[in-house]
Formats: structure tokens, C-alpha cells, sequence
């Protein structure tokens, strides 16, 4: 715990306040590319401290958000329909599909449960050889070597019944994706501190060269935020264009070359659909072919139709930073926790939900 | 009494079964049996003796307090405690929380066939743990057996009554802007510790229930402060954010809490953290939040924190007329947000 009351220390969070204060002149827009920074900034109520200037907008680093209508429903209809075994990480369970969360299948009778570690999946796949045991294998590049772990576990151990349904999604590509529309007018990004930590930070040299954008690999903790907020301030007040790293007690430049070697072993990347955004190109992972034995959509072969999101919903825009939450017409009112229209709305971690719990901005939307 | 030194001094009576079968729920013979091998015996009182229908007795003038409650946790054990246990506590501090002292309990059982007797025994055991340290007697009862897989071991139902005390006048209407908000120990160490063994996480620290009965801590603040006390509540499910936002919408007034101010045991914090959990909207047990007239506030606590159960007892925010029907937290690094009434079950975040 001290590791962490340390970067929660109010006297530190607010010299680097005043120090933004103090070097800002102009306004700026930045984007925390992950959805725990967006969850951190909102939770701790940071960007109410912060600077008229400095505009924070979300972007799409939430991966229970960009996970594909189309998979949940897959997801659910293994669930249900097949009697597998699905086990998943807890937030994925709330998030609607286009018939009904995996939360809504287990009250139906399902078998769904909730793991923090798809190792345990393996374990329950082991102690139960009868039945099918599918993980929902969601995430970017952090929760990739675990999952990719899980895969070369159950080889090793010779668990037939085990297999990954898989969403991964890479963070480079969605940057790439966010810069590349028109309509985004993002001057600079905070960088996914998590999943530098596997990756190292390499993937981000070339995007800073091509669109001449400060880049500051950032943590999670209020201390974290705001010194890479200063970071990022500093570089575009002087004009300039650097990667930086504020996270580098944790993040190695090469990353954890282990985790990757694994990462490898299972997965190759593939074009990717996002939620909200459409198809990016070579922007996720899919299970490689001489392991098709334990990629769940090769297994079952399920081919579900696919159904076109809410047009109310304007997932895309927040996630790419366009528009802000509370600038749809729909947040609060016809879109809640509750009754998500779309997936930016399910997880804490999604830029809607995130404002929706913890915004001041609540008070203009209850009734 | 200590929890061991009664375990120990009610062993099990030797028995021919080893399990409870749907028979045990019969209301013949094989009902007989079971409740003959010791339940009487361990929950004695002269109104259980009686073995009638139902439990007759005198009553005082005054105002009576009546509440139910139906427990129906898995695990039924954990560490800290059993399903009993809570059973009992659970309903004593509902009662408690309308200022009332338990006297008499009802105790119903919903037994999956199947389950070991040593189990049911163990449960019997937590009862008359709590019910002693409570002071409450147990005066009627019940017990159906359904089949297996139609329940999860054991499922209980306690209904209880007691008399209120007469300096009490708790209620939402009395809570007045300026109040403050007390709560009387560090917060979601029943939610974690029944979490870490559902899970089956182990943590370097085991972390420990506190179900426990709060009813002579409430007592003595009633004696103490009477009407100053204006509203109790215990944050059971949905936790210390839901208890808050419940009320913020009766009394249409705004709360307005301060995390720095929030006790909660280093352990559960950091098996908050590694959860993804916030511990606002983790589970309780045995703690209560009071909302307290402003100038008895200090008083309060220091009543509170002179005794063993309630010493890290802390004032945690103010009732205002700002932002009503909201609950607003200020941060820690001196942010504000919204805390929200929960959705469903809080469900752990990805990373």
C-alpha cells in the first residue's frame, strides 16, 4: 500500500497543479489513451482541478468497450446454447449484447462465472473434463500474456476442453486510428502506462515522428496523472515533440520481453472490429492457426448475425475524442448504467459511465 | 463468552445420521430426531421449552420495534463467522438500527438435503454464540428440508422484536441539514473477507468478518444523547454508498462525505485495490452509520472510540442542503465526484 499512498499524496498532486498553472498559456487538448486513466482522472476528481486551459478528452483504451456487438452475442449463445462453461473477467458480464448480457444468460441458466485469472480457467477446464470451458480472452496488450499463458498451460497439461474466445485490441493502431479522422483535434497523448509495461515503448517513437505529437507514457495513480499532464503541457507550450516516459518505475523501454516472447507464441495480429470505431487494420490478435485447437470461434464454428448498433449512440465520437460524453443527447436520460445504449456506458472504465458516477455534471442530467 | 470455549463445550451429541435428509423436514419422526439432538438443548429458554407453536409473552408499555431478515450467503462459512451468526446479528442490529434492543427471536431453516450434520451442528453453535452475546433468546422456529440442488446448503430466516428505547426518536424526517455522519469502524471488511474465500484468493493477511451485534453500542448512545441521535443504519448489501444515496433521496438534502476521513483497514484496501473493488459499495456487517446532531457530534465520538468495538469509530461528512439528493466525495488529493448509487453487484474491473 505504501507503494501507492505515496502517488496520492495531496501536497504533490497539488505543486504539480500549480506547476501546470504556472506553464500553461494557451489552450491544449490531450488525450488519456486508457480507460484506467479516465477512471482515475474522474475518481479522484482531477479534471475539475485542473486548468481551463488543459482540455483531457477519453479515448478509446477501454476494452469492455470496443469489444464487438457480434462477440457478446457469441458469447452469450455459447453460454447458453452449447453449455460451455464461459468464464470471464467481471466487467465484461454487464455489457449488453444485442439480445442479452452474459449476466442476463446466467440468470437464464447459464453457467457463467466470474475469474480474475484465466489460469483458473484452465484449472476448472482440468477438474472438469466432461464439459467445454471457454474464457472470454478481452483486452489490450496487458491481459494478452496472461490469456496467451493460458493457451500454452492447457497444451502443456494435455486440457483438451479448454479454449479462448478472443477480443484483443492494441493500443498503437487506435491512436493511429484517432489521428487519422478529420474531425479528431488532438494535440498530444498520455499513453497507456499498463500496457507499456508489456510492450515497451517503441511502438510510439514512429507515431511521434509522423504526427509531430507529444507522447508521455503515463501511470495510473493521481501523482502519475497529473506529472504527465505537466509532461505533455510542457512539450507543446515549448513546441516540441518527444516521447517521454513518467511511468519508469514501472515501465522498461523494452518491456517485459517475456510476456511478449509468450504474447507471440499464441497470438498474431490481426484486422480488428472495434466497437464504436468500425475495423482498424492489423489492431488486435487472434489465436495462430497451429493452435486453432483452443480458439473458441474456430472450435464451435458459431456464425451469429450481425446486428447494427443503437443509431442513438455516439460511441464512435467519444471514443475518438470528437465529442464528450455529456454532449450526447442521449447520456443520462434514455442512456445509464442501467440501460446502456452503448458500451462506453457499461464499464466503470468507459468514458460515459465514468462521467455518468462520478461527474458534477450529474446534476444537469438526473431528474 | 469466548467463540472457542463455546465450541468446545457443545460437542456434538453422537448421532445415527450423518446428513439431513428431505425426512428431517418431514415433521414426524425424523423431524423429532433432529431437533431432539440437541437444537432444544442448545437454545434453551423457558419459551423454547415449551415446544408449542409459537412463543407467548408479557410486554411492557412502550413502542415495540419488529423486523425480518433472510440470510442466505455462500459461503456459510467464513472467516469470522458462519450463516448463524449472521443470522442473528443481522436481524438484533436491524432492530438495533430502530433504536430497539432484541429480546425474541424466530428461526427458520431452509436445509438442502444433503448437508452434514457437523455443518448444521456448527451454524446451531454460532447461534447460540450470538444469541448470548446479544442477550436475544430464540422462542420459535422452523425447519424444511428441500431437495438437493433446490437450495445451497442452508438458507435462514430470523424475524425478531424488541422494545425501543424511550429516549429514542430516530427517523429520515428528523435528519437536518448540518448534521453529521458517523460511522463506527473501518468499512467492507465483511464484504472482503466473504469475497476472499468465494474467490478463493488467498492474501498474506486473512481478512476477518466483522459480523458482531451492535445493539449495546446503540443502547448506550441512545442513553446517552437520546433524540440527538436522529437516524441509524446498518450498510449491509450495496454498502456505505447506497446507505448514503438512500438517504440523500428521502430527505432530499445532499451528504457530503470526506475520503481522507473514511476508516478502512489497510488489508481491505489493498484487496480493494487488487479487485478493482471501491470500498464505498464493498458489503458490512458489523458497523452502523449514525447521523448525529451537529453539537453532539464530537461527544459521540469519543463515546464511540473509548470502546473496544467502535474505536475507529469516525465523523465522515456533513449534511447539507448543497446538491440535493446527491452524495458528493471530496478526494483525498482535494477533488470532488459524485458517488452514485450502485447498478447491480459491483463487478471487478478488467485492469
Amino acid at each position: 500500500m505504501k507503494f501507492m499512498t505515496e502517488f496520492r499524496d495531496a501536497d504533490v498532486v497539488a505543486q504539480y497543479m500549480e506547476e501546470i498553472r504556472r506553464t500553461v498559456t494557451r489552450p491544449w487538448t490531450i488525450m488519456e489513451v486508457c480507460g484506467g486513466q479516465t477512471h482515475s482522472l474522474v475518481k479522484n476528481g482531477i479534471l475539475q482541478l485542473l486548468p481551463e486551459q488543459v482540455r483531457m478528452v477519453h479515448g478509446p483504451g477501454c476494452p469492455v468497450c470496443v469489444t464487438p456487438l457480434n462477440l457478446i452475442d457469441k458469447a452469450v449463445h455459447l453460454a447458453l446454447d452449447k453449455g460451455v462453461i464461459l468464464c470471464s473477467y467481471g466487467d465484461m458480464l454487464r455489457v449488453p449484447g444485442s439480445k442479452m448480457s452474459l449476466l442476463e444468460a446466467k440468470a437464464a441458466g447459464a453457467d457463467v462465472r466470474i475469474l480474475y485469472s484465466p489460469l483458473e480457467a484452465v484449472k476448472i477446464a482440468a477438474e472438469t473434463p466432461g464439459r467445454e470451458v471457454v474464457f472470454f480472452a478481452v483486452g489490450f496488450e496487458t491481459t494478452a500474456p496472461a490469456n496467451a499463458l493460458s493457451v500454452l498451460h492447457a497444451q502443456r497439461l494435455g486440457v483438451k476442453n479448454y479454449s479462448i474466445l478472443t477480443s484483443h485490441v492494441l493500443v498503437p493502431p487506435a491512436m493511429e486510428a484517432v489521428m487519422n479522422d478529420e474531425e479528431a483535434q488532438i494535440q498530444a497523448f498520455l499513453a497507456a502506462g499498463h500496457v507499456c509495461t508489456i510492450m515497451g515503448i517503441s511502438e510510439y517513437g514512429p507515431l511521434v515522428e509522423r504526427y509531430k505529437i507529444p507522447i508521455v507514457v503515463t501511470g495510473f495513480e493521481p501523482v502519475d496523472l497529473v506529472q504527465g499532464i505537466l509532461m505533455t503541457v510542457r512539450q507543446l507550450e515549448r513546441g516540441e515533440h518527444k516521447l517521454e516516459n513518467q511511468y519508469s518505475r514501472v515501465v522498461r523501454a523494452e518491456g517485459n520481453p517475456e510476456a511478449i516472447k509468450v504474447i507471440r507464441e499464441v497470438f498474431e495480429e490481426s484486422d480488428r472490429e472495434w466497437r464504436g470505431i468500425g475495423n482498424i487494420p492489423h489492431s488486435g490478435y487472434e489465436v495462430r492457426e497451429e493452435l486453432a485447437a483452443y480458439d473458441a470461434d474456430k472450435k464451435f464454428a458459431v456464425n451469429i448475425e450481425k446486428v447494427p448498433e443503437s443509431p442513438e449512440c455516439i460511441a464512435g465520437l467519444v471514443l475518438k475524442g470528437i465529442k464528450k460524453p455529456h454532449e450526447c443527447p442521449a447520456f443520462g436520460k434514455k442512456c445509464t448504467p442501467q440501460f446502456p445504449l452503448g458500451a462506453p456506458m457499461v464499464s466503470s472504465e468507459g468514458a460515459c459511465a465514468a462521467y455518468y458516477h462520478f461527474s458534477q455534471l450529474l446534476e444537469n442530467v438526473q431528474p | 463468552m469466548d467463540k472457542i470455549k463455546m465450541q468446545l463445550q457443545c460437542p456434538m451429541p453422537k448421532l445415527d445420521f450423518d446428513i439431513i435428509t428431505l425426512g428431517h423436514g418431514s415433521g414426524g419422526l425424523l423431524t423429532n430426531r433432529l431437533l431432539d439432538s440437541g437444537v432444544f438443548d442448545l437454545l434453551k429458554n423457558e419459551l423454547l421449552d415449551e415446544r408449542h407453536d409459537g412463543a407467548r409473552f408479557p410486554v411492557t408499555n412502550g413502542q415495540m420495534a419488529f423486523s425480518t431478515d433472510s440470510y442466505v450467503i455462500s459461503p456459510i462459512f467464513f472467516p469470522g463467522g458462519n450463516i448463524g451468526e449472521l443470522a442473528v446479528n443481522g436481524t438484533v442490529n436491524d432492530l438495533a438500527m430502530c433504536g430497539a434492543r432484541a429480546q425474541y427471536l424466530s428461526l427458520g431453516f431452509i436445509i438442502e438435503e444433503g448437508l452434514r450434520m457437523e455443518e448444521f451442528w456448527e451454524v446451531l453453535v454460532g447461534i447460540k454464540f450470538a444469541a448470548e452475546n446479544a442477550g436475544v433468546k430464540i422462542v420459535t422456529g422452523d425447519t424444511k428440508v428441500v431437495e438437493r440442488g433446490k437450495g445451497d446448503k442452508i438458507f435462514i430466516n430470523t424475524s425478531g422484536i424488541g422494545m425501543v428505547h424511550p429516549k429514542s426518536d430516530i427517523g429520515k424526517g428528523r435528519v437536518q441539514p448540518g448534521d453529521k455522519i458517523i460511522v463506527s469502524g473501518p468499512i467492507a471488511s465483511h464484504g472482503i473477507a466473504i469475497l476472499s474465500v468465494r474467490q478463493g484468493l488467498e492474501f498474506e493477511t486473512a481478512m476477518v468478518s466483522d459480523t458482531t451485534n451492535l445493539n449495546d453500542s446503540v443502547m448506550e448512545l441512545l442513553d446517552q444523547f437520546g433524540s440527538g441521535i436522529r437516524l441509524l443504519h446498518d450498510p449491509t448489501r450495496g454498502g456505505v454508498a447506497t446507505v448514503l444515496n438512500e438517504l440523500a433521496r428521502d430527505t432530499r438534502l445532499g451528504m457530503d462525505l470526506t475520503e481522507a476521513q473514511i476508516p478502512v483497514l489497510e488489508e481491505v484496501m489493498g484487496a480493494c485495490e487488487l479487485l478493482g473493488l471501491d470500498p464505498l459499495y464493498v458489503a458490512n456487517e458489523g458497523i452502523y452509520i449514525a447521523v448525529v446532531a451537529p453539537e453532539i457530534a464530537d461527544a459521540v465520538l469519543k463515546t464511540l472510540q473509548s470502546r473496544e468495538k467502535t474505536a475507529r469509530a469516525a465523523l465522515i461528512g456533513t449534511v447539507t442542503t448543497e446538491h440535493p439528493r446527491q452524495v458528493l466525495l471530496h478526494s483525498k488529493i482535494g477533488g470532488k465526484r459524485v458517488v452514485n448509487m450502485p447498478v447491480g453487484e459491483q463487478l471487478p474491473r478488467i485492469c
